[in-house]
């Protein structure tokens, strides 16, 4: 059954994140040949509707608004809403993302429909849409249809893999004016403190470090080793509640979830609430003094040592690869 | 204040999971509250002891819930409500659960609602912000700061380890992060007191919805658990020669690097 799917584009320091352009190859599957349409919503976003066109969208609509700087449910659920009105999709996609998560329930509570969260494959399967999200902290999975109305899901990042960038591709792009009325929550003041650079969420690498990292100065190699390797630095909520580390680094159920090609766990025991972030990993690696650390249990390799020592001849010898390979 | 808490029965994920016939196994598992509900519960007993008034806990679920409900009686809510649809509904998602929490509130003049961000067993996050839309209140989600003076409200919020400041006025829902607060353990006079205060059933029939009224919207049709890791390479020898090791196996074996 073809269909027409919205898609929800995410800014983020004026450009599109990553899983934007995943949710585009996903909502490709959901369409079974119908349109597949990109959403932007923002200040000034004009200039984004062509990105999503070349990862896969065949038309894109922009939302421009002064209400619509930051995020907030009120702002983006009318403008979305009103997207909705005009093109009344059969589907819709966004990541499962602080603002997708936010939002995405109520837009479905709006429209009485249901809502599929935090997917991380989809198929199609005996003529159903077939969704596979995990369940009790990443310990199992479940799969999911839709039986009645809209499909609706949010995507985990990192795990749906997105369309190659076609930059001859083209399509129709227009503009939809909104009125944005009566949002009931203001935002005061924003402390950004996600690290630049690399986002944790899309990180192909990631070194983390945890309580047994012992002080903010014990980060230092791991940031080496991530620069090496061209990954980002993570945390334990241990390394975050010592204040080792800021808590935009925490990896975790109240942190991020992260699903990287490579995960080097440093120092880290590996509690259920930890490993919820992480468990998806391609591959593990951990680093501990204590054999018996939970970590080694969904650790691919594990190296029983001190963390202080293992990390500086692991970066040489990475260098000395990086050498032989160029 | 009237406040209100949606607290949700789970499974306590640190435990082993097993299937038994294609569902989770749950002879003998551990139950316990939500553990971003207890600091829904914790901040509600908190805001109640500021400003005065009455804390009443809300579950969606079956018999089984009271336990978790007596507990967060004896942590200091006032009541406790029991919404058991388990013979009216046969299957019920985040829809379903909503819908039911909306029209249970609807009526009840709440001014502060506290649920969790998240369920760990379930793990959606829908059911927050699904209830505020449906009584048509703001919600603001993973809150790790609440201040209330009269009607104003004053919010941390955090957005992937930023943190927003954010003004709204009651009534409001608001939902729980790790962070928010610590929550009490009951106390042994708690747990006594617990017992006499009043817990009540309901049923779907007492909210005038009809099972088609709630009917889910999806439907789960298969629970697997992830494919068995073959037991992790633990490296042994020099640590020098392990480090080698380790990356020649993420070079030619993993093939990440
Ligand atoms: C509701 C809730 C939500 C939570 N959410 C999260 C979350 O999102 N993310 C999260 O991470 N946690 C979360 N937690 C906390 C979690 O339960 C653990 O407390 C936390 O993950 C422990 O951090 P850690 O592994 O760094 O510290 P520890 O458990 O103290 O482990 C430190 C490890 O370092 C090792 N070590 C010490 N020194 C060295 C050395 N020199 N070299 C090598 N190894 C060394 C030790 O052997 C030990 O295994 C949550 C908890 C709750 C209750
Ligand atoms: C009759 C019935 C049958 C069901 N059958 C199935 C089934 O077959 N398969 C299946 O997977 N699930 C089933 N469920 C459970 C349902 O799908 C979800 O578990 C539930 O709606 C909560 O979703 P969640 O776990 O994603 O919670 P989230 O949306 O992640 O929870 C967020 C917050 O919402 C509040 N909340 C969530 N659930 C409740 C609740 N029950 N009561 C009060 N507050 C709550 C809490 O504050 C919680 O912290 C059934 C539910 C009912 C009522």
């Amino acid at each position: 059954m073809a269909r027409k799917v919205l898609v929800l584009g995410e800014v983020r320091d004026g450009s599109l994140r990553n899983v934007s352009f995943e949710a585009i190859a996903a909502a490709k599957t959901i369409s079974e040949g119908g349109e597949v349409v990109g959403v932007v919503a923002g200040k000034e976003v004009s200039g984004l509707a062509e990105a999503l066109i070349r990862y896969g969208a065949d038309r894109a609509v922009t939302v421009e608004h002064d209400d619509l700087g930051q995020y907030t449910s009120d702002g983006f659920s009318q403008a979305l809403l009103a997207v909705i009105e005009s093109e009344s999709p059969e589907g819709i996609v966004m990541g499962h993302t602080a603002l997708g998560k936010d939002l995405a329930p109520r837009i479905a509570g709006k429209l009485n429909s249901g809502l599929i969260s935090d997917v991380t494959s989809l198929e199609e399967a005996g003529g159903n849409l077939v969704f596979t999200r995990p369940i009790y902290s990443g310990k199992a999975f479940e799969k999911k249809i839709i039986t009645e109305g809209l499909v609706f899901i949010t995507i985990r990042p990192n795990n749906i893999e997105s369309l190659q960038q076609d930059s001859g591709r083209t399509g129709e792009t227009s503009s939809l004016s909104v009125e944005i009325k009566n949002l009931r929550t203001i935002i005061k003041d924003v402390v950004r403190k996600a690290s630049e650079g690399v986002d944790l969420s899309e990180a192909k690498v990631i070194i983390a470090g945890g309580r047994g990292v012992k002080s903010e100065e014990g980060f230092a190699p791991l940031k080496e080793l991530a620069e090496v390797l061209g990954g980002a630095v993570g945390a334990s909520r241990g390394a975050c509640d010592a204040d080792y580390c800021d808590y935009s680094l925490q990896i975790g159920q109240t942190g991020k979830v992260v699903t990287p090609d490579l995960y080097i766990a440093c120092g880290i025991s590996g509690a259920i609430q930890h490993l919820a972030g992480m468990s998806n990993s391609k591959v593990i690696v951990a680093i501990n003094k204590d054999p018996e650390a939970n970590i080694f249990k969904v650790a691919d390799y594990g190296i029983v040592g001190d963390l202080f020592e293992v990390l500086p001849l692991l970066t040489e010898e990475f260098k000395k690869l990086k050498v032989s390979a160029n | 204040m009237n406040i209100y808490v949606l607290l949700k029965r789970t499974f306590d994920t640190e435990e082993k999971i097993t299937l038994s016939n294609g569902k989770i196994n749950e002879d003998g598992a551990e139950f316990i509250i939500n553990p971003y509900d207890e600091y829904a519960v914790e901040e509600a007993i908190q805001v109640r002891d500021a400003h005065g008034g009455e804390v009443t806990v809300v579950t969606v679920g079956n018999e089984e819930a009271e336990k978790q409900l007596r507990t967060a009686l004896a942590m200091g809510a006032d009541k406790a409500v029991l919404i058991n649809i388990e013979d009216d509904v046969e299957n019920g998602d985040q829809y379903t659960t909503a819908k039911v929490l909306s029209e249970y509130l609807k009526d009840k003049d709440a001014d502060l609602i506290i649920g969790g961000n998240v369920a760990i067993d379930g793990g959606s996050g829908q059911v927050g912000p699904r209830v505020a839309e449906l009584l048509d209140i703001p919600y603001i989600t993973t809150i790790t700061k609440l201040t209330i003076e009269g009607q104003n409200v004053s919010v941390i919020r955090d957005v992937e380890g930023d943190s927003e400041t954010i003004e709204t006025q009651l009534p409001l829902l608001v939902t729980a992060q790790q962070g928010l607060n610590e929550p009490r353990y009951p106390s042994l006079p708690g747990i006594m007191k617990a017992k006499k205060k009043p817990l009540d059933e309901i049923e779907l029939d007492d909210l005038d919805l009809e099972e088609d009224d709630v009917e889910a919207k999806t439907k789960t049709i298969e629970i697997f658990l992830p494919p068995k890791k073959e037991a992790g390479k633990v490296l042994q020898g020099d640590l020098a020669d392990q480090v080698k090791e380790l990356t020649g196996l993420l070079r030619s074996e993993a093939k990440v690097i």
